[in-house]
């Protein structure tokens, strides 16, 4: 295998193996979601013919906001012992870095969604169990977007004194027009019309955060 | 002989502080170089700047002959760094630790390797715990056994006995007396004057930024280097 590949390879394995022996992130990002999605059910009436139109939103939201706290958790690890330094020690190709962490947030966020499509279902009374396959991909790449520019933002907010602020106010702007395609491609899906035109819009701006990220993760690094 | 690590007319700068001026020195293959200096002098910095993590703002660094502004990647295969920070995972055990940095550097034959270090920093009946449960010394050893996993040429220590209790420090100590029989080039940086001086072969005093003063240990007595750093350290 490739060095690049290896090196994305360990840095994935390593963050899943520390997240799965503490469950520190997953939990409390699911716990955030629960709540996000209860306060939606007391705003609208669960399996009202409103809720189709808004459930995508919702979902969106929840994955948003729990996914971003968990994204300004992702260097935690990182920063205890130095660990970050011991990385940038190491001769490991930034991108590579880059990838295996966004990878392992991508994962993370993708376990978090599979909580909160059945909490939908359950508590805004939401048919999604025959849609399932066709959400699949625009809920993949809404989360690909979502884990590259909060994986390079995470990094940046390393340092600053208010990370939690800093994270949101960074990515959220940056993420919109990503995430306005995943909603209207959730939206479709559920009103049975097409999505290809959403899909095409998602990949092209995902490609165009990984690329990006990749080139500015190496400064993002450095003193 | 050749220079593992060559010093020249070095500034860095944050902003308007200077925390290094003019630096110039020469470490040559296989010395032991002790760097001390009061806290803020700037010891950690110039370390920094050989390990490629920082960049000069004036002034060139090469080790085993390659600047670090062209070449970072290629110095980091050939050094190794311990600090008083152990940069290991608390939730990887020891062998999962190894395995990682392992892979970050592309070593091959990782799994003899590791065995290999782990024998050496005595470590190895506790390879499959996690690290959370070590004790500081045992944390400092599973960091050094990181810090030599990939045979690097220069060893850079910050100061590596904070924290450590007297043991832990001789079992260091002995650690690295045993990388320098090994022809290692060993960079450290402490405070503690008789343990620097008992390891190096040379000698550099930092003040406020400059390289105040610079000899071979062989000649002076630890009462003498006491007396002579708090000149060279006193405004």
């Amino acid at each position: 295998m490739p060095l690049f590949f290896s090196q994305t390879l360990a840095i994935l394995q390593k963050d899943l193996k520390t997240e799965w022996r503490t469950r520190e992130r997953l939990s409390a990002m699911a716990f955030f979601a629960l709540l996000i999605v209860i306060i939606f059910n007391f705003i609208y009436e669960p399996g009202s013919p409103i809720i189709k139109t808004v459930a995508p939103g919702i979902f969106w939201i929840a994955t948003a906001f729990a996914g971003l706290l968990g994204l300004s958790r992702s260097y935690a690890i990182e920063t205890q012992n130095d660990c970050l330094m011991g990385l940038r020690l190491t001769p490991a190709d930034p991108g590579a870095i880059f990838l295996g962490k966004m990878l392992g947030n991508t994962l993370t966020m993708l376990i978090l969604q599979t909580l909160i499509l059945p909490i939908i279902v359950i508590f805004l009374n939401v048919e999604l169990a025959q849609e399932l396959p066709r959400l699949i991909l625009p809920i993949l790449l809404g989360t690909l977007g979502l884990a590259a520019i909060g994986t390079l933002f995470s990094a940046m907010s390393l340092n600053t004194r208010l990370r939690e602020a800093f994270l949101p106010l960074l990515t959220l702007p940056i993420f919109i027009p990503a995430l306005l395609a995943a909603i209207e491609s959730f939206r479709a899906v559920l009103e049975g019309s097409e999505i290809t035109d959403w899909l095409v819009l998602s990949s092209a701006f995902v490609a165009l955060y990984i690329a990006a990220c990749l080139l500015l993760f190496e400064y993002v690094l450095e003193d | 002989m050749n220079a593992a690590i060559d010093i020249q007319n070095t500034t860095r700068r944050f902003g308007h502080i200077t925390a290094l001026q003019d630096i110039n020195l020469t470490v040559p293959t296989g010395c032991v170089f002790a760097l001390f200096g009061p806290n803020g002098a700037g010891k950690t910095t110039l370390l920094r700047l050989i390990a490629t993590l920082s960049k000069p703002s004036s002034g060139d660094i090469w080790v085993n002959g390659i600047n670090t502004r062209r070449n970072p990647h290629e110095i980091r295969k050939n050094i190794g760094f311990i600090s008083h920070q152990t940069m290991l995972y608390d939730d990887l055990t020891a062998r999962e630790n190894l395995a990682f940095y392992g892979r970050m550097y592309g070593l091959q034959n990782l799994n003899i390797r590791i065995e290999e270090i782990l024998l050496t920093v005595g470590l190895k009946n506790r390879q499959r715990d996690r690290i959370h449960k070590f004790s500081r010394g045992m944390k400092q050893r599973l960091a050094i056994a990181r810090a030599i996993l990939h045979h690097p040429s220069t060893l850079l220590l910050d100061e590596p006995f904070t924290g450590l209790d007297t043991s832990a420090q001789s079992v260091l100590s002995s650690i690295i007396t045993g990388l320098k029989a090994e022809g290692r080039t060993i960079f450290l940086v402490t405070h503690d004057l008789a343990r620097g001086l008992a390891l190096a072969d040379r000698f550099g005093i930092l003040f406020q930024g400059q390289l105040v003063h610079e000899a071979s240990s062989k000649d002076i007595g630890e009462s003498e280097l006491q007396t002579l750093y708090e000149t060279k350290t006193t405004l």
